[in-house]
């Protein structure tokens, strides 16, 4: 077990990286405490991967350095790191039966074979395949390949970390589930450091204690599941995270606040003071549907609406709407009614309407 | 959809049957007919049965050659195989490095059978020849055409000069199928250099290993060109291959019935070896 912490990390896939497009990571600074279960969470392409063969060794950074426990490894290879990673897809040694796929990490660390069997027995169990231990793997189904796969990560019981690189892929809905569920219950009964690469943000909040959420080649926001809902950092982290994402709009400096079109948006004091001082004319503001109210009467700080649309998703309802011309999703309850067309006025709770300046959040001084 | 049957479609497969009649089964059956009959002349042909084979099995010219054959096709698996595997490993994976050394180690496979005979009829010779030149330079006493074992080690090692790089070839192509994960994988396990040969990359060129073993099995057990133009069977008959004592036979005495019986044999134990490399080797995919 160890802690891991990147040093102004960046990483070109060519050769002579011109401007910072060229980069899959760009100056990166973080932490992976020790014995925590974190998720890694962002779109496609945006250097998942790359920062987690980065941490395993299976690709040198360009530039900055990884440390372990705050030894600089860099130069180490993969088996030195003494490193478990899981692949999106599953490999398995074909010719050898899935007793000995989970057992050869542990045969080539020279661990006793009584020991051996033992270890790989209780794996066995914990993913449920003890009954194909004999089998050779090259006949087992694909979820159970992975599940072989996960198991030879899982099975070391001294590596620094295990790294899972959207390791869920190619299994099916109701088994990831529970597989996600067993993660989380390994991790709790054996304390190892583990990270979790994945662009599923439920999968991201089911496995992990905390998120980092990353984007266009740098993590924009490190959290808790609720700090990255109630508190988006970023416009990215606001759209990503939550369904649907938040509402983001463009708007310009105005007296009491921002204002779009010929809507005016009155801020918090502290909000319009910031403002002030900063000279960027890239200003959104963002609020999740979740916290958008909805009434049928007009009052003193509501807005004028048109609903466009709506889709009933079971346990919630999906509002569309039209405010001076802007598109905003609503969240609401069951119960909520009202035709297509009509009217409605909205507010936005003070609380929850954020600021964004060059797509970060303006916070609050103390 | 409702099925049409119609008989008339039997005739698109006439011209494969044609081209198999020709390619195969006629020659065959001329072979298989004069096995079985004795033939003075036109209209002169007696029905022997089974003679000619009985004959043919208990001749000790022929299995004499037979244990040669089978001795140098043993020896020629054991070494092109391994060596192949390890010419393919040792190359370079890509870029201008890999395609040369392939340019390089496939020039041998584009050489006709003969000249290969007659390059190292010469390259061995002890007088004018590097290769025999330079061993009696070194102080070993060796002559091809005099020592059996000379002789023996020489037509071997112009086998495996000659087609050692058809395995090389066969076996880099698979090897540069393996997926990088699996090298990636290996590496977080911690295995050593020979647990990924062993567990990696040998059970991923098992497809065309098996191509390698029965093409090197039977080209090695029909051999004929390159010894007759290097040795001639000689010194005596220590050099001399099934398919020499067969044309000396066929050609030479103008012994068809005997021949032709010896013919099917022939063919019929390359049959039969190349179904027992196959089976044995492919046998473990059945299981469960």
């Amino acid at each position: 077990m160890a802690e891991i912490k990147l040093k102004s990390l960046a990483h070109s896939y060519s050769e002579t990286p011109g401007g910072p497009e060229d980069y899959a990571i760009r100056h990166l600074d973080h932490v992976w405490h020790e014995g925590g279960a974190y998720a890694l969470l962002g779109p496609s392409g945006c250097g998942k991967s790359t920062m987690l063969n980065i941490i395993s060794g299976l690709v040198q950074p360009s530039e900055g350095e990884v440390l372990f426990d705050g030894k600089r490894v860099n130069e180490l290879s993969p088996r030195d790191r003494n490193i478990a990673q899981v692949f999106q897809f599953p490999v398995v040694y074909d010719s050898m039966t899935v007793f000995d796929n989970l057992a050869f990490p542990l045969k080539n660390n020279k661990i006793p074979k009584s020991r051996i069997k033992a270890r790989v027995q209780e794996i066995a169990e914990v993913l449920e395949i003890e009954d194909k231990l004999y089998k050779k793997a090259k006949n087992l189904t694909a979820d159970e390949k992975q599940k072989v796969s996960m198991g030879r990560g899982l099975v070391r019981e001294d590596v620094s970390a295990i790294l899972f690189d959207e390791p869920l892929t190619v299994i099916d809905p109701q088994l990831k589930w529970k597989l996600r569920r067993k993660l989380k219950q390994i991790h709790e009964q054996f304390d190892i450091t583990m990270v979790y690469v994945t662009h599923d943000q439920l999968e991201a909040s089911t496995f992990a204690d905390k998120i980092a959420v990353m984007y266009g080649g740098q993590i924009v926001q490190f959290g808790t599941p609720t700090e990255l809902f109630e508190q988006p950092n970023h416009t990215f982290v606001g759209y990503f995270i939550g369904s649907p994402g938040m509402n983001l709009v463009e708007v310009e400096r105005s007296a009491a606040g921002v204002r779009f079109r010929s809507t005016q948006v009155d801020l918090a004091p502290w909000q319009v003071e910031l403002l002030k001082r900063l000279t960027s004319k890239n200003i959104k503001i963002g609020i999740r549907p979740e916290f958008i109210e909805l009434s049928p009467t007009a009052s003193d700080d509501t807005y004028e609406a048109e609903i466009l649309d709506m889709e009933d998703l079971g346990t919630y309802k999906v509002v569309t709407v039209r405010l001076d011309q802007q598109e905003m999703k609503v969240r609401m309850n069951e119960e909520f009614e009202g035709a297509i067309g009509s009217r409605t006025y909205l507010s936005f709770p003070q609380q929850w309407l954020k600021l964004y300046v060059d797509e970060f959040l303006v916070q609050e001084q103390q | 959809m409702q099925k049409i049957h119609n008989n008339r479609a039997w005739w698109l497969v006439l011209p494969v049957f044609l081209l198999v009649a020709f390619s195969a089964l006629i020659p065959l059956m001329t072979v298989v007919n004069y096995s079985v009959q004795d033939i003075f002349g036109p209209g002169q042909a007696f029905f022997v049965g089974t003679e000619w084979f009985k004959e043919v099995l208990g001749d000790e010219r022929l299995q004499d050659s037979l244990i040669r054959q089978f001795m140098f096709s043993g020896a020629v698996l054991l070494i092109q195989i391994p060596l192949g595997i390890g010419v393919a490993l040792m190359m370079p994976k890509s870029g201008i490095k890999g395609s040369l050394c392939l340019i390089l180690i496939a020039i041998p496979l584009l050489i006709p059978w003969n000249v290969v005979g007659t390059i190292w009829q010469v390259f061995a010779r002890g007088d004018i020849g590097l290769f025999g030149w330079g061993l009696n330079e070194l102080g070993f006493d060796y002559n091809y055409t005099g020592n059996t074992v000379d002789a023996w080690l020489t037509v071997l090692l112009m086998d495996v000069w000659h087609w050692t790089p058809l395995v090389a070839l066969l076996c880099y192509s698979g090897l540069r199928a393996i997926p990088e994960a699996f090298y990636q994988a290996a590496e977080i396990d911690r295995a050593s250099k020979w647990a990924v040969f062993r567990y990696i990359q040998l059970p991923r060129l098992k497809s065309v290993l098996i191509i390698a073993v029965l093409l090197r099995f039977m080209d090695s057990f029909m051999i004929y060109t390159e010894p007759f133009v290097l040795t001639g069977g000689g010194p005596g008959s220590s050099t001399t291959f099934l398919s020499q004592t067969l044309t000396t036979m066929a050609i030479g005495q103008f012994d068809l019935g005997r021949a032709s019986a010896f013919s099917l044999i022939y063919f019929l134990i390359v049959l039969l070896i190349s179904w027992l490399f196959f089976t044995a080797i492919t046998q473990d995919d059945k299981e469960k």
